[in-house]
């Protein structure tokens, strides 16, 4: 048994959602589905700790891939939690048997297919179940090339376990696929959409939310062990988690390039080229944090801060020429 | 990003997976392209997997010397922290704390100890002994 819509993705919520539309036949790109959920984004939650360290995002919280997109499409997506492991593999067993492509939140740590140094306990990984070969799932998991199988036993656990955004055996199915052109006017709104939230007037979220975060950089003790723990920490967030490079950034890129086509957005290719080039300073902070991390450099976390800084001021002016673009 | 700058180091940490970035092409396209790693990401995830390395091989050497209990090590062996093995069993931190100390941690009775090992994964007597 194949599937044949598993597509290759930077992102596994994006990466499962547009494989999803695209298996009920509408064919949509993983950046398209991560543009028009309008999923980018930037947050800086000190007060939600993983592993002791806090959360930053450098996307909208899980879940708001399907949702938006599922608004966008007028799609419709059916989620389902269980109260029981028995329960949940019962009905995933049930939806397979009558044909159903299913999708699950599950923890990265207990699925058995994954590079043992990637296995942490991150609760929001998604994935799609087409099938099942006596003890055995067919998985179609974007973030890999192939799909995989994963046995019962490992799956279930993987579906329930605990903690922060605990999936609670979370299942979906797409229930009526909608509409199957994308307009000009529902991409104009979802960037937008995704103005507002990076322009945000809060501390924690979008361009303040990046400077929030350069200024905790900056307090760090150059000393400690725990503040190369924390510079590491948002390079992971960043690169390392699947973001298609950049913290989503090249991602949105490819977005923008791609909505640039429609009619009368072709202005949108020149915000695509800049944000690549934003991206690129993304990553230039990365290279420079992993060198501080190694000890190649000593860590310097002004140096760091700065940077942070600099990429705050350049995303606050594209977002704001961004959003008079299309005003 | 260019196509080639895409990285190609071999990151070990992917176990021989490759992940989707997207960069762009010689025309300007922005498209998909399968990396093996880049060094940079290497270094932070070894740095996160060396931490845990480090604060398990603490706590068994804390289990042989009879300063804290098997359930210590698992914990972290597992990746896990305090915070996280509570919301996984159920049982409050300072209750957790408690069955750190070996001879507390002795006297559980069965159905704890059966709660602690399913969340961690284990067989009760794995549970009860350093691998």
């Amino acid at each position: 048994m194949t599937f044949p819509h598993h597509r290759h993705a930077a992102h596994c919520e994006s990466g499962v959602v547009s494989n999803l539309v695209c298996h009920h036949g509408v064919p949509i790109t993983e950046a398209m589905a991560f543009g028009l959920s309008a999923a980018l984004s930037f947050a800086y939650l000190p007060f939600i700790k993983l592993s002791g360290l806090p959360l930053i995002a450098y996307r909208q919280p899980p879940r708001s891939i399907i949702r938006g997109l599922g608004k966008v499409l007028e799609a419709e997506f059916r989620f389902e939690t269980f109260r029981n492991p028995a329960a949940g593999q019962a009905r995933l067993d049930e939806l397979l048997a009558q044909g159903h492509v299913v999708g699950l939140q599950t923890s990265v740590y207990w699925l058995p297919y994954f590079p043992e140094d990637m296995r942490f306990h991150f609760n929001a990984h998604n994935l799609l179940v087409f099938g099942k070969e006596g003890n055995d799932y067919l998985i179609s998991d974007p973030v890999g090339e192939q799909t995989v199988r994963c046995d019962a036993a490992s799956l279930s656990r993987a579906r329930f376990a605990r903690g922060v955004l605990a999936p609670r055996g979370l299942l979906y199915t797409m229930q009526k696929p909608g509409v199957s052109t994308i307009t000009s006017r529902a991409a104009r709104k979802a960037i937008l959409k995704t103005c507002r939230t990076m322009l945000a007037p809060l501390p924690i979220i979008g361009v303040r939310g990046i400077k929030t975060l350069a200024s905790r950089v900056a307090r760090l003790d150059p000393a400690a062990h725990r503040s190369s723990l924390f510079v590491g920490h948002i390079i992971r967030m960043q690169e390392e988690i699947g973001t298609g490079g950049a913290g989503f950034r090249f991602l949105y890129a490819a977005f923008l390039q791609e909505v640039a086509s429609l009619s009368g957005m072709g202005m949108l290719s020149g915000f695509s080229d800049r944000l690549m080039l934003i991206g690129d300073g993304w990553r230039a902070f990365a290279l420079a944090t992993a060198r501080m991390v190694k000890g190649r450099d000593a860590l310097n976390p002004v140096i760091l801060a700065d940077l942070l800084r600099d990429l705050s001021r350049q995303e606050e002016v594209f977002f704001r020429d961004l959003k008079t673009a299309l005003n | 990003m260019d196509l080639q700058n895409v990285p190609q180091d071999g990151n070990k940490t992917l176990g021989g997976y490759r992940k989707a970035v997207y960069a762009r092409d010689a025309g300007g396209h922005i498209v998909v392209a399968a990396s093996n790693g880049w060094e940079v990401e290497e270094i932070v995830t070894s740095q996160a997997v060396e931490e845990m390395r480090s604060l398990a091989e603490t706590a068994r050497q804390n289990a042989i010397n009879g300063l804290s209990s098997t359930l210590e090590y698992w914990m972290y062996a597992r990746r896990m922290d305090l915070l996280l093995l509570a919301q996984s069993t159920g049982i409050w931190r300072w209750r957790i704390r408690r069955h750190f100390r070996p001879e507390i941690f002795a006297r559980l009775s069965p159905g704890m100890l059966k709660r602690y090992a399913e969340a961690l994964g284990l067989a009760v007597q794995q549970l009860q002994r350093l691998p």
